[in-house]
């Protein structure tokens, strides 16, 4: 019961200091993001992205950039600024990692040469991206130009079968610039307009190896070359990302086994320092598991915020803003009754699950809200439909007998509907509180909140309502 | 054959500027000059830089102002010195134990990993590492899923002359490991190693394979495997703690070999994990020759690191 209060105390507080919070803005002219309303969030992103190993120099820049950028911006009205902001840089972010085109060159024949450290899926991705590419009306024949790794060649001719696509071997020279040119007459012989030329892993910094695949670059001419990277990299993917793009020019990155969990910060930094375009995406073992890239959902993925995110756009899209505003007054003024809590909870409905919901809730991630509690809400639903209008506007009518009644109309006992009485009498209460001295202190307090701190340790933890002040339900 | 003191200096001299510069001997802020302000500033870059993660960076940049603060006078290699410290105190126990190996008969060692970290090549080079130091050893060709690896384990086996179980492409792996101990017993060989798929942390059905490849050892020996070894691509970044942490509860971890350290990157995640699971760094990738492989020393780590002389 205590976390279904929880929630709907906190989807009744959030329109309450919205509106409240509303009202105090408009009076102090504080409705624009400034240095200090975005302080704390920005801070916190900054942890954010260093801690999804985004490039320590790249992240700096990236928040400084959007700070500059969304100062004196307006707050928008449901939001708080600390909120605004994050929604801000993940907007941001996404735009970044989506600059440039995902298409390849649009060219018939193809010549594509994927390059990379060891171990990133170089080879799998080559298999990959031809298999893709042939749904778009290509005919692919694959190159295998490792020379170095045991079986690498083997793996390559696998996987072209698996795929059914010609492959061209030359298990008899270490002559990487001539294994290519002599692998791209071979595939025209095949009628072949997709050439992807397999590498060997290399360091960047290996000035023997870099030089080889320079030669083979100006053999085969190629229309693109993509750095095939694992979305797991560290601080070193700047490194990576600058060497390879200086010394081949890099057209395209494709990031790599994203279907584990890393938070993939590197594909931030490799765009930021190169600005060559993030292409495609590796979503798994199987040649099928392959994709465009989506930058808005690796910004997600980056901020980690995605729960800050959805909730400022879900805030903005689901909240009746009259309804709230007529709410918001009722409770202000002490009229709030039964039927007000019941538009009050089928607004935080429309929200989506509670579960959910609460997960969205920063500082809320503790808790657990289950079928338990949507099945306690819809109940509260029950009662509250069973009784008549007069009685949700005037709930003091309430007689023992008028209990039984909505009792049996809504298939609970009456033991449930006195509880839910008892705990609209309690919210009443803390209504009138929050009019008084005490509750302009609260309000203050949420309003310098900034939407992300503060609200740590879940409901206990709501700053002001600690100690006396909220009734325990 | 280069140290892993040299070898990993040496990869961070050819580039990374800004490394270099700042943790190098010459003109960065580790050199003789006074500290000021904007060289902290430059220093806590170098430290997220190098991958250590949050916690290890501030440890490190607080002790280093502690001390500025005391001393106006402190000089760069005071402050690469006081780095090396902190690094070593976090390290503290991070190195293999003695005499690990212990007395199984063979001693089975497992080594796990996410795609691509290098569980096959370490594979080749600890078992040539065995082979030379003559021990006998049998190595289990585990993964039979990615394409061609077989091939890829079975030519380093013929390259190093070494022994090798292995079966089919998609043949059971646990069935692989079966034969592989029986092998091992059978040679009298003192270490089996297994080098097994390579596999997202995320994937619990691949999770369940590496349990049931436990499962059929013990059939065998009810101790093993002795050793269950992350391989870990020291160029990631804090997601290899994610991993660590993942296959530690699926599986079991008595051991790190981080690999790929011959490049510029710090490997400096190796920190985070140590921190997290506490589990000691057996051996350090350095490059792709069959010697490349060492172990694990946490002072020519933090002197290499900070630019101090071993």
């Amino acid at each position: 019961m205590a976390a279904f209060l929880c929630v709907y105390l906190l989807g009744m507080l959030e329109s309450l200091t919205d509106r409240m919070g509303q009202a105090l803005r408009n009076l102090r002219g504080v409705g624009k993001l400034t240095e200090d309303n975005m302080a704390e969030a920005l801070k916190e992103v900054r942890t954010a992205l260093l801690s999804a190993d985004v490039h320590f120099k790249v992240a700096r820049q990236f928040v400084e950039d959007v700070r500059q950028a969304a100062m004196g911006q307006e707050v928008l009205k449901s939001v708080t600024p600390g909120q605004q902001i994050i929604k801000i840089i993940n907007d941001e972010l996404a735009k970044l990692l989506g600059e440039g085109t995902t298409g390849l060159a649009d060219k018939k024949p193809l010549r594509i040469m994927m390059v990379g450290l060891h171990g990133s899926g170089k080879t799998t991705t080559s298999a990959k991206l031809a298999k893709r590419l042939m749904k778009d009306g290509y005919k692919p024949a694959l190159i295998a130009c490792d020379v170095y790794r045991p079986a690498a060649i083997d793996q390559l001719e696998t996987l072209a079968k698996q795929i059914e696509v010609p492959c061209y071997t030359d298990r008899t020279s270490q002559d990487v610039p001539k294994i290519g040119r002599t692998g791209w007459d071979w595939a025209k012989e095949q009628e072949r307009n997709l050439i992807i030329f397999d590498t060997a892993g290399r360091l960047q910094i290996d000035e023997d190896l870099i030089g080889e695949i320079k030669k083979l670059k100006d053999k085969i001419v190629p229309d693109e070359v993509l750095l095939v990277a694992d979305s797991a990299l560290g601080q070193e993917a700047v490194n990576v990302a600058k060497h390879f793009h200086e010394a081949v020019n890099l057209t395209g990155i494709v990031l790599t086994k994203l279907d584990g969990d890393a938070r993939g910060g590197a594909a931030l930094s490799m765009k930021a320092i190169t600005g060559v375009p993030i292409k495609f995406m590796g979503t798994g073992e199987k040649t099928d598991d392959f994709d465009i890239f989506h930058p808005d959902r690796m910004a997600q993925r980056i901020l980690g915020m995605g729960d800050v995110v959805s909730l400022v756009e879900k805030a903005q899209e689901t909240i009746d803003e009259e309804e709230a505003e007529r709410l918001a007054k009722k409770m202000q003024s002490n009229e709030f009754n039964l039927e007000d809590m019941l538009a009050q909870m089928r607004q935080v409905k429309k929200m989506g699950n509670l579960g959910g919901l609460m997960k969205m809730m920063p500082g809320m991630n503790g808790i657990e809200i289950g079928d338990r509690e949507e099945t306690q809400m819809r109940r509260t639903e029950a009662i509250i439909l069973s009784m008549t209008p007069t009685e949700r506007q005037t709930p003091r009518l309430l007689n023992a007998s008028r209990r039984k009644r909505i009792a049996d109309g809504s298939g609970v006992e009456v033991k449930d509907v006195n509880q839910l009485i008892k705990q609209f009498q309690q919210m009443q209460k803390m209504m009138k509180m929050m009019r008084g001295s005490k509750g302009k202190k609260m309000m203050k307090k949420m309003q310098s909140m900034g939407g992300m701190p503060g609200m740590g340790g879940g409901c206990g933890g709501l700053p002001g309502m600690g100690g006396g002040g909220l009734p325990r339900f | 054959m280069k140290s892993f003191f040299s070898k990993f200096k040496e990869g961070l001299k050819r580039s990374t500027p800004t490394f270099q510069k700042i943790f190098g001997q010459v003109g960065g802020i580790f050199s003789g000059k006074k500290l000021d302000a904007a060289s902290i500033d430059e220093l806590e870059e170098a430290l997220y830089g190098a991958d250590f993660g949050v916690e290890t960076a501030t440890e490190i940049i607080d002790e280093i102002q502690a001390a500025y603060r005391k001393d106006k006078e402190l000089r760069g290699q005071d402050a690469a010195r006081i780095g090396a410290r902190v690094l070593e105190r976090v390290l503290e126990g991070a190195e293999a134990p003695e005499d690990w190996l212990g007395e199984a008969d063979p001693a089975v060692i497992c080594l796990i990993g996410v795609n691509g970290s290098g569980k096959t090549t370490t594979t080749a080079k600890l078992g040539w590492k065995f082979k030379e130091e003559g021990k006998g050893v049998v190595l289990g060709a585990c993964d039979t899923f990615r394409a061609a690896a077989n091939e890829q384990i079975k030519t380093w086996a013929d390259r190093l002359d070494l022994r090798l179980v292995a079966s089919h492409h998609n043949a059971d792996s646990a069935a692989v490991a079966y034969d592989a101990w029986q092998a091992a017993k059978g040679d009298n060989a003192k270490v089996l190693i297994l080098d097994t798929a390579g596999r997202l942390h995320t994937k619990g059905n691949l999770m369940e394979e590496l349990k049931k490849i436990r499962r059929v050892l013990q059939k065998h020996d009810e101790t093993a495997p002795h050793h269950a070894w992350l391989v870990v691509d020291g160029s990631l970044g804090s997601n290899s703690i994610e991993q660590a942490r993942k296959f530690h509860e699926a599986f079991g971890l008595t051991g790190l070999i981080v690999t790929k350290l011959d490049g510029t990157s710090r490997g400096g995640a190796l920190v985070g994990i140590y921190r997290e699971l506490q589990l000691p760094i057996y051996f350090v990738g350095l490059g792709e020759a069959k010697e490349d492989l060492q172990p694990f020393s946490v002072k020519n780590y933090t002197n290499a690191l900070f630019g101090l002389e071993a």
